[in-house]
């Protein structure tokens, strides 16, 4: 049959194409058309059954657990759940009546992320831009200027916290990250070493640890009567700790620039931070774009941990939710929800990542 | 030397390197007085490339001086920048910046080290690109352009600093045949401006066209040096006769 297409000549159409395409893979003997029926049928059952938990035998309204699951028979899922707990579980402890603050604090979250989208923003503009929105969302937040309620960072949680957390951690962990790469490559072994020491350690240990120590053995280093907001310590470590990781990223990404570069760049007398800053990052960092995105992804997902030393964020407002005694046990509900809203956030991330690369390809043969 | 009768623009003074206990390079003293054309040739492996490179301290020397324009090269950061401004490298693989266009590559020193506005930059470059025949590809990206375009880029780029030496390590070694005339030709312009030039080539024609000395060196020593007509009609060395009738035996 092939070679009636090639005898002539004509290329051959698209659908046609697609059917010899399914024939030569799907169906190319007698186990693989098993294999592929088989398949076939395991994808259909399980979305069958999804669909079926999910939207047809749901309950969208209820007024408590127990009604709603007597109206489901037990065999679909109780969304009425989410409309008594959806609030509480994106802004959890934060004060009901100021609950406007956090959602500010999301949706302009939201919108530095797709205003990172426009490439005319690109460079310094962007970079401005998220960190004057870092600095009103914590104003919002925390509150005691404009007329605004002081509301403690204890009762800071949910979204907003995770999102802070989040991308203040990893804001302030990049810059940490490209001066230990830097000073992990650098030509005097005091600081080479100071790097190497200070990477291995941190990359030796979980984040658990990190926050942990953080958390309950800071305050025995510091001075008596000196505290560090609980909200500051967590924020640290997580900082310190991605610091590490993201640095080795970078590292790779510095590895891969060739020689030359850094030479022709001393050869005209550009100096050591002119080269790095308009020669070598530039391009070490556009290599490194699918790491940094996987280990920022990570992050993201990591903040989860927090938890274990006391901070409420999205996760834990979902865990508590479920415990209130009308609405006890709906576990698939509230972690549904928290996963499509992670979900949402890291596939951005990813698909962002896959644009920025894109866009930055020009040039390069 | 026959740098006499013009001020020195550099001088290297019994100059030794080491790579472990590899003498990469031995005893080089070698004169170049303003305006002079050196070319340096000799067997790979022979310290061409790293004795040049020293020059501009991309290799650092271990014993012996380096004078550029009066300044002695030493370890202080700030006095080998100064010298790298003066002083224009052309490498053998053009080391562009493959993430700037052509005229970003050409005016990046020009604002950030000579601190010049965009625009005199852009036209000071645009000047340049117009002297090595290309001003057409301002805006392309050096991997849009062919060997020869990417190494006359190069050598635009480093005129834009306005040295007072200019360095060539093999220019045209990595370049296809058909292009390496193109080089050689602006290369030959910029020595019949006067530009001071040490340039480390096999290309015999161009050294036989510019050249006011040849320098031959092998196993890290400077084995000859002799005006181009003497160097290639009569050489003295055993070892330079040889190295002439292998590259130009055929």
């Amino acid at each position: 049959m092939a070679d009636a297409f090639l005898a002539n000549g004509k290329r051959p159409e698209p659908a046609r194409q697609a059917w010899r395409w399914m024939r030569a893979n799907l169906f190319g003997g007698v186990f693989s058309s098993i294999a592929t029926l088989l398949a076939v049928y395991l994808i259909a059952r399980a979305g069958w059954a999804l669909a079926d938990w999910a939207v047809i035998h749901a309950v969208w309204s209820a007024p408590d657990g127990r009604a709603c699951i007597a109206a489901s028979g037990g065999k679909g899922a109780c969304w009425a759940f989410l409309g008594y707990w959806a609030r509480f579980i994106l802004f959890g402890r934060y004060p009901y009546a100021e609950q406007w603050r956090p959602l500010v604090v999301v949706v302009l979250f939201v919108a530095l992320l797709l205003a990172s989208c426009a490439r005319r923003l690109l460079g310094w503009r962007i970079a401005v831009l998220w960190l004057a929105g870092i600095a009103i969302n914590l104003v919002l937040m925390a509150g005691g200027v404009a007329g605004l309620e002081p509301v403690g960072t204890d009762r800071w949680s949910g979204l907003p916290l995770t999102l802070i957390l989040a991308i203040v951690g990893l804001a302030l962990a990049f810059p940490l990250a490209i001066v230990l790469a830097l000073a992990r490559r650098s030509s005097m072994p005091a600081v080479r070493a100071l790097a190497v020491a200070y990477i291995e350690l941190v990359r030796g240990v979980p984040l658990i640890t990190v926050l942990f120590m953080a958390s309950v053995m800071l305050p025995l280093f510091l001075p008596a009567g000196v505290t560090v907001n609980n909200l500051l310590r967590a924020q640290l470590g997580f900082v310190l700790f991605y610091a590490a990781y993201l640095a080795e990223v970078v590292r790779g990404g510095l590895q891969a620039i060739p020689k030359g570069q850094e030479e022709a760049a001393d050869a005209l007398g550009l100096g050591f931070g002119r080269k790095m800053a308009l020669v070598i990052l530039p391009q070490a960092l556009k290599i490194a774009i699918p790491p940094l995105v996987n280990v920022l992804i990570a992050g993201f997902k990591d903040t989860t941990l927090v938890t274990i030393i006391g901070l409420f964020d999205l996760m834990s407002t979902a865990a508590n939710a479920i415990t209130d005694p009308r609405w006890r046990g709906f576990y698939p509900e509230a972690y549904a929800f928290v996963a499509v809203i992670y979900f949402a956030f890291c596939f951005f991330m990813s698909r962002y990542s896959q644009a920025l690369e894109r866009s930055l390809a020009g040039g390069r043969r | 030397m026959n740098g006499g009768d013009r001020p020195a623009m550099i001088e290297l003074r019994h100059v030794h390197k080491w790579y472990g206990a590899y003498h990469a390079l031995n005893d080089i003293s070698l004169t170049v007085g303003r305006g002079e054309r050196v070319v340096v040739c000799g067997p790979s492996g022979s310290g061409k490339s790293t004795m040049i490179r020293c020059i501009n301290r991309l290799e650092t020397h271990e014993a012996g001086e380096i004078v550029v324009d009066g300044n002695a090269l030493t370890g202080d950061l700030k006095q080998v920048e100064a010298i790298r401004r003066e002083v224009g490298m052309v490498f053998q693989h053009f080391n562009l910046f493959p993430h700037l266009t052509v005229l970003d590559n050409l005016t990046l020193a020009p604002i950030w080290v000579r601190r010049m506005r965009r625009k005199e930059a852009e036209e000071l470059a645009m000047h340049f690109l117009e002297r090595v025949h290309i001003p057409e590809q301002a805006a392309k990206y050096p991997g849009q352009l062919s060997g020869g375009q990417q190494q006359r880029v190069a050598i635009a780029r480093a005129l834009c600093m306005r040295p007072q030496v200019m360095l060539f390590d093999e220019p045209t070694s990595a370049l296809d045949p058909e292009m390496i005339k193109e080089v050689l030709d602006v290369m030959v312009a910029l020595a019949e401006e006067g530009m001071t030039m040490i340039c480390v080539t096999h290309e015999m024609g161009f050294a036989r066209t510019v050249a006011d000395m040849m320098v031959f060196m092998d196993a890290g020593e400077i084995v000859e040096r002799a005006p181009p007509a003497q160097f290639f009609a009569a050489p003295e060395s055993d070892r330079t006769r040889i190295f002439l009738s292998r590259i130009l035996g055929h």
